[in-house]
């Protein structure tokens, strides 16, 4: 060791020195690892992070406008929107070339629908526009402002040129901003009027929800879990049966199973009033509410908090209980501090994938939920699908993603990550 | 004698399908419709003649209810896998104004009427888009249930707002369009000022305000095959959904239901192509269409759903259910007697408003 030190590096068998040596040898290995998750690395990259980053990169992507009417919006940029005066002749020239252009490849009305998200009535103003400005000659020196104030009154109107004004450059903020309900005004960023905000109060809702849900999972599925850990192996197969039957069951099925329950019309109604429990006219109301959502999806997730559970208990050993007991540990001692502790991982496991599942379910609320059981999943979907603006579905998914994460990260710093287990 | 019969077999189908099957167009096509009955009976009425007389392979995709988006995405992925596209008018001027769908020219390239009126003339105002070719009108419109409406049922569609004479739950679309003119209807505004109405925020209030009357009562839908389901359960006493699937309800499962037409909502539903077809599959598309809403073709689906013909020289060619028998022309939307209180689903001014009054209409709901 001494010598070492006196000499200089010491050296591998070849006289390279052998930290030198250590690192490539790694290196290889590290290479060689690589090369075998390459092919799954390489997959995930193209179907997963691609499509995905893509997708929420549309939360501020804007370039639709200054793509269409391109000399527009140079012109525009020198226009004072406070004055509330209308802007130059200039303008309106620079406008009527680019939506001659626009019109050819058909991008005008496109940008009139990404407009209307700001602002209503854009879409037909563009839409009606081009069907005469097609016909325009360029070339003849008439004043454009007036042809198109002939054309539609939106023209003349400031308030339509300082959204196109506003939402000019190509990326906005302005998607996030409408998904925390807020806007951009006169005087910057401001809160929306009461009466369309939304977005914040389904966030909050979607949390809460998932909560409830989570600790309805743990309650119901802890019990049953123990005993599929505890029992004998025959009734405990028979019991994991009737877990797993519902795992395989279709997710359609079963909410719309729950739906022919709970209704007013429904099972438990029926028999409730048959016992005499509940009058006929005052039946309860257990569904297109949020005690429906909670009810169907508490079912709908349960085996997911179950069979994590359940591997970990599997691995407690019996004997714990018994020496805790033989030292005198009430059964409820003995259970708390020496059984329930080591079940943590499994709950801890079960919580982040009912947790993680809920957050983001679509379908059962959209069933079961009515007004006050949705979830900010289906105000994604209908943007996605119904509205067609994506770029606000961006942002929601974007938020969303951002709230998982960062609850990931403090679950972390409590809990541990190291401290789940999916068994063994 | 039984050779001779093969020889003329495949000789007629050789002339049948010899044109048709020309190396310019593609044999097979895939068309995107709603499912259900819906597509069954578009499946007996033009597909299964269609194919019969060129050989053709149709597939079929229930995707129409998503069409929109999708085509978005295929467009931006440059890989458009469907021919022929089933959509409703409003989705369809949406896909035209984002360039997704194909322009047609109804006198060059679908059929004119037998009397040789032109298809523009024939299809008429119908022909609410350049991409759009009409194929049915139908209504969203009320049933209500025959048994828990005592002895006075509703004639009105403001009986929907009266839970006094009419208590129970009712089920509404869960969005803006069609609720809102109700509405307005019946809070007094004039049937002809209701737009002018609905495009003020005052007048957005006033109809949420409306409806919050009843908010505590509605149970909302959003597949069409929700009220039908619940008029059957008893779960509530009036719901609206368009008319063929009260249709059902009433003639074929028979339910103590009966059909509210007043202030029924008319809209449309038909055809697109796709932007950025294949010459060979764009060839196809367009002899499809030419052949699928023609007079004969639109007046043979009304046999299997009670919705009505777009053209109006199909109307006098409506004849009977396939299977039930039953005359179709009093189930009709269009039939005059029921056609006594209508509105036309207004396209421009939904265009325009939908994104803001969807926006408070969906805030009202979640509040």
């Amino acid at each position: 060791m001494s010598d070492a030190t006196d000499t200089g590096p010491v050296l591998a068998a070849d006289g390279t020195p052998l930290k030198k040596s250590l690192s490539r040898a790694l290196r290889l290995q590290k290479t060689r690892a690589l090369m075998l998750i390459a092919p799954l690395l390489f997959f995930v990259l193209l179907t997963f992070v691609i499509p995905i980053g893509d997708m929420l990169l549309r939360s501020v992507k804007n370039q639709v406008v200054s793509e269409t009417i391109p000399l527009t919006v140079v012109e525009l940029a020198s226009w004072d929107s406070t004055t509330g005066e209308l802007p130059s002749e200039a303008v309106y020239n620079a406008l009527a070339r680019d939506l001659q252009i626009a019109i050819e490849n058909k991008t005008h009305t496109r940008l009139g629908s990404r407009l209307n998200y700001e602002k209503s009535g854009m879409s037909s103003l563009f839409r009606r526009s081009g069907r005469q400005v097609k016909r325009w000659d360029l070339d003849d020196g008439e004043p454009f402002k007036e042809r198109f104030l002939d054309v539609h009154d939106g023209w003349g109107d400031v308030d339509n040129w300082k959204v196109i004004q506003t939402y000019s450059p190509p990326y906005t903020s302005g998607y996030f901003l409408n998904a925390v309900d807020r806007e951009i005004g006169n005087d910057g960023v401001e809160v929306r009027p009461e009466n369309e905000q939304i977005y914040v109060k389904l966030f909050k809702r979607t949390l809460f929800m998932s909560i409830v849900i989570t600790v309805s999972c743990i309650m119901l599925g802890y019990p049953v879990a123990w005993l599929l850990a505890n029992l004998p192996a025959r009734r405990a197969n028979i019991l994991m049966i009737l877990v797993l039957l519902p795992f395989w069951t279709s997710l359609l099925v079963r909410t719309s199973a729950w739906k022919v329950m709970l209704q007013q019309q429904g099972v438990i109604n029926d028999v409730l009033v048959w016992l005499g429990l509940v009058a006929d006219e005052n039946r309860l109301i257990m569904i297109n509410n949020q005690f429906g959502t909670i009810v169907a999806m508490t079912h709908i997730l349960l085996p997911f908090m179950i069979l994590p559970m359940y591997s970990v208990m599997q691995t407690i050993p019996e004997t714990y209980l018994r020496a805790a007991k033989s030292m005198g540990a009430t059964n409820w001692t003995a259970f708390w501090r020496v059984y329930f502790p080591q079940s943590v991982p499994g709950i801890g496991a079960g919580s982040i994938l009912v947790f993680i599942l809920s957050i983001g379910y679509y379908i059962t609320p959209e069933i079961v939920g009515g007004t006050t059981g949705t979830f900010i999943s289906n105000r994604i979907a209908f943007h996605i699908s119904s509205s067609l603006n994506w770029g606000l579905a961006a942002a929601l998914g974007t938020i969303l993603l951002a709230v998982v994460m960062i609850l990931y990260w403090a679950y972390d710093k409590i809990v541990g990550i190291d401290n789940v287990k999916l068994g063994g | 004698m039984k050779l001779k019969n093969t020889v003329l077999a495949v000789s007629a189908i050789a002339l049948v399908a010899g044109p048709a099957l020309s190396a310019d167009m593609a044999d097979e096509m895939t068309i995107v419709s709603w499912g259900g009955a819906y597509s069954n009976s578009q499946n007996k009425a033009y597909h299964e003649p269609y194919a019969a007389n060129t050989g053709v392979t149709v597939v079929n995709d229930e995707s129409s209810a998503e069409a929109v988006a999708k085509l978005r995405a295929m467009n931006e992925a440059g890989n458009i896998t469907w021919d022929v596209v089933d959509v409703v008018a409003a989705d369809a001027i949406r896909l035209c104004d984002e360039g997704l769908a194909l322009e047609i020219d109804p006198d060059t390239q679908l059929a004119p009427a037998p009397d040789g009126t032109s298809a523009s003339e024939d299809f008429g105002d119908l022909l609410v888009s350049d991409c759009f070719i009409p194929q049915i009108v139908y209504s969203t419109t009320f049933g209500y249930r025959t048994d828990l409406v005592g002895d006075t049922p509703p004639t009105s569609v403001c009986a929907v707002f009266d839970t006094e004479a009419y208590p129970g739950k009712r089920s509404l679309e869960k969005r803006a369009l069609n609720n809102m003119e109700w509405a307005l209807l019946c809070d007094g505004v004039a049937k002809d000022e209701i737009y002018d109405v609905l495009a003020t925020p005052e007048g957005q209030e006033q109809a949420l305000a409306k409806l919050g009357t009843i908010k505590d009562d509605v149970v909302w839908w959003s597949a069409g095959a929700d009220t039908p389901q619940l008029l059957a359960d008893g779960e509530i006493v009036m719901g609206s959904t368009y008319n063929g699937r009260l249709f059902s309800v009433i003639e074929e499962q028979k339910q103590p239901v009966a059909m509210l037409w007043d202030a029924q909502v008319f809209d449309l539903d038909g055809w697109i192509i796709p932007a950025g077809l294949s010459p060979e599959r764009e060839a196809r598309a367009l002899d499809y269409i030419m052949f699928a809403t023609d007079t004969q073709r639109l007046a043979d689906q009304a046999k299997y759903i009670s919705y009505g013909p777009a053209r109006a020289s199909s109307a006098p060619l409506v004849g009977q259910h396939a299977e039930l028998g039953i005359d179709m022309a009093p189930h009709m939307p269009t039939d005059p007697n029921n056609a006594q209180n209508t509105f036309l689903n207004n396209y421009e001014f939904w265009a325009d408003y939908r994104d803001d009054i969807e926006a408070k209409f969906q805030s009202w709901l979640a509040n």
